[in-house]
């Protein structure tokens, strides 16, 4: 009977506990998401509001006035301090930045992965080690030369050149993270595909692959979360033109009166996607934010 | 004969076991084309810029004013300015104070969130997922949600001033409380990687190593003291050591959040590396501070590898 009781107390004691965890992690997320769905007047009412229908009325204004409308003139005659319908565009180059980079990354992380697995590479974890390395650099530390290099190339404003930097960017984590999954895969498969007359090319494509889908389709979220969220280079990069969401973001709040309410309304258009993959993924989620170095 | 053929190409198709596709493609040449691109592309975009810019360390070019002339050199004069001005110093102070606290916090309250965690429950799988959506955020998003509820007027502030009575907090602009504001919204953001990566040591830990403790009625204190924590604190260990590399490099949140003020007081290495490199335009003595900031880093990381060897060698 004490037992019992002492259970019950236990609990209440936990899910008590577990409600501030909660409470602290998803707040800023629930704050962010009740502010979009507000009129302007109320998102910068004093007294804060958090329940729609019961405690003001919520409109979707912030999301067509970003998604559909063009620049507008707000009601009480501010000018906003960036053009909204910028928003759609950056959204555009997002999608198209994030995801050529990432098909590129996990293809050729993938086959390099694979390289290094199977095969004899000499001084292998120096190798390993060299590529991991390049991805611990403090980016603003080769923030300077990217800058110089990319200027003399011709390659800023342009969608080739960030591509290609996501694409080196995030090349390390696949390697390591594909590297980590075909050491699980037998070698004994792609061995018997040879000796049942397959050259190591079919056997890859045919055996290997199919068997390494679902780990690189993680893979390939994680990388395509990290181009997505990149804010640094692309800020620095691409001013004029091929430029993403987090910039705008950033230049909304720098000048003048902040629509908060539109800036909401943009955050949780760009962040929903991070929420789905976060959950396509969660089984992945240990692996892939070590690197790989940590499996259970 | 034509039946022959037919077979013949039909067995082909299907499998010849003696002239596989592609068999002219050996192992060996697999091996380089596969390897070449990733490396031709980490060389150009990683290696060689930073090269270029370990030579410009060494001069006194400036992006803006030199831009069609030939740096100078001038040998190791960058790198005298830079340790012996107190500045340099100060910034990597500042990086220490929001490093230090930032990763002890997140790791007692990711590793306590993770014991509360570590047993069944409905809707566990849901929950911790939630969790660990701040961690996947943009770190610009993530310092936005927090700027508009650390506002004079935001969120934050009306239950200050209506709970405790208190005058509004700056909480962005005065220089004792804003560095410990990035300390609170970095903690918000990566608290759920210390969870992450606890709970997958919680859950390796032997059930009967418990089991032999209950027998032999020990204490609670004395299972977490002797069981918990030594199976537990390798992986911490990782974390610990992932999360202090990711820290000393903290630009973007700072940047929204702070910008580096109020003043210089929450202006770390990275920031003042941006603004000598991008605002003052001082080209070569930024790239002498990014390759201080690098020896700093590959120390970390030499500790990093080192812990994983360990490790390794302990499973």
């Amino acid at each position: 009977m004490t037992a019992q009781r002492q259970t019950l107390i236990q609990k209440i004691g936990f899910w008590f506990t577990l409600g501030l965890v909660i409470f602290f992690f998803m707040f800023p997320l629930y704050w962010i998401f009740v502010s979009s769905i507000k009129t302007r007047a109320e998102v910068i009412s004093r007294v804060p509001t958090y329940i729609p229908f019961v405690q003001f009325q919520p409109t979707l204004d912030n999301y067509s006035a970003i998604l559909v409308g063009g620049a507008r003139e707000s009601e009480t005659g501010v000018r906003t301090s960036a053009d909204l319908s910028e928003f759609r565009n950056r959204l555009v180059n997002s999608v198209i930045i994030a995801g050529a980079s990432t098909a590129l990354a996990v293809s050729l992380g993938t086959l390099t992965a694979y390289a290094i697995s199977r095969f004899r590479i000499p001084a292998e974890s120096d190798l390993m080690f060299f590529i991991l390395s390049t991805r611990m650099l403090p980016p603003v530390v080769v923030l300077i030369p990217i800058f110089l290099l990319f200027s003399n190339l011709q390659l800023r404003d342009s969608y080739f050149g960030i591509v290609m930097l996501y694409t080196t960017v995030n090349l390390p984590f696949v390697v390591w993270m594909m590297k980590g999954f075909f050491d699980e895969i037998p070698v004994e498969y792609e061995e018997a595909a040879m000796i049942d007359g397959y050259s190591r090319l079919e056997a890859i494509w045919k055996i290997v692959i199919p068997e390494a889908i679902p780990a690189m389709a993680a893979t390939a979220v994680f990388s395509a979360i990290v181009a997505w969220n990149e804010f640094v280079f692309v800020n620095l990069l691409n001013r004029t033109n091929a430029n993403t969401v987090p910039p705008y973001l950033n230049s909304i709040i720098g000048v003048g009166a902040v629509e908060w309410g539109r800036l909401a309304a943009g955050s949780v258009v760009f962040v929903i996607p991070i929420v789905i993959f976060t959950f396509l993924v969660r089984n992945y989620l240990l692996r892939g934010v070590t690197f790989g170095a940590v499996r259970r | 004969m034509a039946d022959s053929q037919v077979a013949g190409r039909s067995i082909t198709e299907l499998k010849d076991p003696l002239r596989p596709r592609f068999s002219w493609f050996t192992d060996r040449w697999i091996a380089i084309s596969f390897l070449t691109p990733t490396m031709a592309l980490l060389v150009f975009i990683t290696v060689f810029p930073l090269v270029w810019s370990l030579y410009l360390s060494f001069t006194d070019w400036s992006v803006i004013r030199d831009a069609n002339t030939a740096p100078t050199w001038i040998g190791t004069q960058n790198y005298a300015d830079l340790l012996m001005n107190r500045r340099t110093w100060e910034r990597f102070v500042v990086t220490g104070q929001f490093v230090v606290p930032s990763v002890t916090i997140e790791l007692v309250l990711g590793f306590g969130i993770a014991m509360l965690l570590n047993r069944k429950f409905n809707g566990r799988g849901v929950i911790m997922t939630m969790l660990l959506i701040p961690m996947m955020l943009s770190p610009i998003v993530v310092a936005l949600f927090w700027r508009f509820m650390m506002q004079g007027e935001g969120v934050l502030n009306y239950y200050v001033v209506n709970l405790f009575g208190s005058d509004p907090v700056l909480w962005l602009t005065d220089r004792w409380v804003a560095p410990w504001s990035l300390v609170l919204v970095d903690v918000w953001m990566w608290t759920p990687f210390m969870m992450l990566i606890s709970l997958a040591g919680l859950s390796a830990v032997p059930k009967y190593l418990y089991e032999a403790a209950a027998v032999d009625r020990a204490s609670g204190w004395f299972r977490f003291r002797h069981i918990t924590l030594p199976m537990v604190a390798p992986l911490l260990l990782i974390a610990v050591i992932f999360r202090t590399m990711d820290a000393y490099k903290l630009f973007d949140q700072a940047l929204v959040l702070t910008g580096g003020g109020p003043g210089r007081f929450t202006q770390t290495a990275s920031l003042y590396l941006y603004d000598l490199a991008f605002g003052q335009f001082r080209t070569g003595e930024a790239s002498a501070l990014g390759y201080i900031m690098l020896i700093v880093i590959i120390a970390l990381a030499n500790l990093f590898i080192r812990a994983l060897n360990s490790i390794k060698a302990t499973e």
